[in-house]
């Protein structure tokens, strides 16, 4: 970090066009004429230039300016043409521009209990399979991480396994598993208990989510838990707690970055799930990432359907910020 | 410490269990004569029937096919993308916009992807309306979406890769005179090269699972995989399904096999070159 500074602190002065506020832009165009074009790469920072713009131009093009448009659009009139909505801005006549700013798709959420519904549905099941992720993650990362190493190459190989195969083929197999004369209840039915009604319920929504998404908690979990020192359980043994208090008291506040980091990998990408209800849940009561596509493809108003992913981004702004301070404080702790 | 030990090997036991009881259930059933999930036919099971079936569906194979160049080229593109984010990110030291570029590879992590699906389709609708390009939706849309949310993974892993060694090498290197360019591809992308080629296998296998952001941005000719098969699964059970979803099974097993002996090799060759390396003084 700091060599880096120093090298900074070292480079030629930029001239007034790479210094300027469309710096990026500008040197990027600046750079491709040709006069001094072999006396800028020749310096270290026309190249890095070049290269800070690449990833940069690409990831504003295709991840910001589309945030843009549906922010926009959300403030759209949906009209019967294609595209199936009113321009923003109009022009009423040579001199006069209309702004067509337009709270009705919004207040059109919160007026029609659906949405409203599906929202709090979404919360509910993603807080819920989140919890239930931690509860079997949890021991599993522990247990790992408290194997001898051989043998946590090998759980670790066989926690990801999974993730690497498809994802909707994993959903699938539950089909077969939690349908009513399906696996479970055949072998219930061997003890005498059932058959239940699982399919196209929560409970098979949690399902599926939990086993879809038990990698991304148990890694962050298991990369926190390796690190901790295990003199200091030693030490508390010494000084008499038991084995539930240590945990208590020591692992378990030395693991809260990871159960965060866990549940908010589960939890953020849980509330907008589209595959997992569409295949095991029941279809009267709707998530809300089901609802965006409904409102797109089948009713084709894409002004609401603009507005439920903003409100669904409102709702999910504070844990994604708090993820990606998290995501980087561990990159920048990982440099030390 | 006794009762500790007992209960780490029971939750292990459960969590792989759960984790690994539906992907068996599948490739046992794939064997099975009857169409039947429930139900397995003892007269003519173990059968290939459903594999036959499923190898003569033209509409799965023409989509395995474009999902596999999908996801080759998204792969690929995500990999340059990625590492160069990732360079940009550790190596470059604070410049302007920094917060926002880091921000904008974090981001697509955890996106819910019917949000990161449906604005990038409205942002191909604009582009095609402003400038005439892309001209409808096919495989040009679904890589470059595709790329989008992908090459953040990438950026991850090579960001955690770079931050693994410091930047000595690259300053010697530099301070011997040669260019950055040179440094990069003499000494930083032979060090990040693991980090890159997982990177690119992380990218293909998400490009070629992704169903969502597919839908979104797919035009009517281009059907990839994922869409084929959760068209069929919607209706119901179909067992050619499992039978697809067997040998995926049998693919990433022998490939992550082959990868953990390699890998195992590569541990004890270095080991064994620090070994000599220190009994050369």
């Amino acid at each position: 970090m700091a060599r880096s500074q120093v090298r900074q602190s070292q480079r030629p002065p930029v001239d007034a066009w790479g210094s300027g506020r469309l710096g990026l832009i500008f040197s990027l165009l600046y750079r491709f004429g040709p006069p001094r074009w072999s006396q800028y790469v020749r310096k270290n920072w026309a190249g890095q230039r070049l290269v800070i713009a690449l990833p940069y131009l690409w990831l504003f093009l295709f991840f910001a300016v589309p945030f843009i448009i549906v922010l926009k659009l959300s403030f759209s009139e949906v009209r019967l043409a294609m595209p199936p909505f009113a321009p923003l801005v109009e022009k009423v006549s040579d001199v006069a521009y209309a702004l067509n700013l337009n709270l009705g798709n919004y207040y059109f959420l919160l007026s029609d209990s659906l949405y409203v519904n599906s929202y709090l549905y979404s919360i509910k099941v993603a807080a819920v399979s989140t919890v239930f992720c931690l509860l079997l993650g949890y021991p599993m990362s522990y247990a790992i991480a408290r194997s001898t190493p051989t043998l946590r190459n090998i759980w670790l190989m066989l926690i990801i396994l999974p993730f690497w195969t498809s994802f909707l083929l994993r959903v699938y197999a539950w089909v077969g598993l939690l349908k009513t004369d399906g696996l479970i209840n055949q072998a219930l039915g061997l003890v005498g208990i059932g058959p239940f009604t699982m399919m196209y319920t929560n409970f098979a929504v949690y399902i599926g989510i939990v086993y879809s998404y038990l990698p991304f908690m148990i890694l962050p979990l298991y990369s926190n838990l390796e690190k901790h020192d295990l003199t200091l359980l030693e030490a508390s043994a010494d000084l008499g707690a038991g084995p539930i208090t240590s945990f208590l008291r020591i692992t378990l506040p030395l693991s809260m970055p990871g159960i965060i980091a866990g549940s908010l990998l589960v939890f953020i990408p849980a509330v907008g799930e589209y595959v997992i209800p569409s295949l095991l849940g029941s279809s009267d009561q709707l998530m809300i990432g089901r609802v965006l596509s409904d409102e797109f493809f089948s009713n084709r108003d894409w002004p609401v359907a603009s507005a439920v992913s903003i409100a669904m981004l409102l709702l999910l702004v504070v844990p994604i910020v708090l993820f990606q301070r998290f995501q980087n404080r561990e990159l920048a702790g990982a440099r030390k | 410490m006794k009762s500790q030990s007992w209960f780490r090997r029971l939750s292990l036991f459960v969590g792989f269990a759960f984790l690994y009881i539906p992907i068996l259930s599948m490739v046992v059933y794939s064997f099975n004569n009857s169409r039947l999930v429930t139900v397995w036919d003892t007269d003519d099971s173990p059968t290939l029937k459903w594999y036959r079936i499923l190898l003569g569906n033209e509409q799965i194979l023409s989509s395995a096919w474009l999902s596999i160049q999908v996801a080759a080229v998204t792969a690929t593109g995500a990999v340059i993308f990625g590492t160069l984010a990732g360079l940009v990110l550790s190596r470059f030291g604070p410049f302007r916009g920094r917060t926002l570029l880091s921000a904008m590879t974090t981001a697509p992590l955890v996106m819910p992807e019917v949000i990161t699906g449906l604005s990038l389709l409205l942002l191909f609708v604009f582009l095609e309306q402003l400038i005439g390009w892309p001209q409808g939706r096919g495989f040009v849309t679904i890589v470059i979406a595709h790329i989008t949310f992908s090459m953040a993974y990438v950026t991850v892993i090579v960001q955690s890769r770079l931050s693994t060694f410091d930047d000595s090498l690259e300053e010697a290197a530099l301070d011997l005179g040669a260019r950055p360019a040179k440094v990069f591809f003499r000494i930083t992308l032979p060090l990040i090269l693991p980090a890159i080629l997982s990177g690119w296998l992380l990218a293909f296998t998400l490009s070629w699972d992704d169903l969502v952001i597919s839908q979104f941005v797919a035009g009517p000719g281009s059907t990839t995989l994922p869409m084929v098969v959760f068209s069929k699964v919607r209706l119901g059970v179909s067992p050619d399904i499992n039978a697809l979803a067997t040998i995926m099974v049998m693919i990433v097993g022998i490939g992550v096999v082959i990868s953990a002996f390699y890998m195992r090799r590569q541990d004890r060759r270095l080991a064994l070159e620090m070994k000599m390396a220190k009994a050369e003084k």
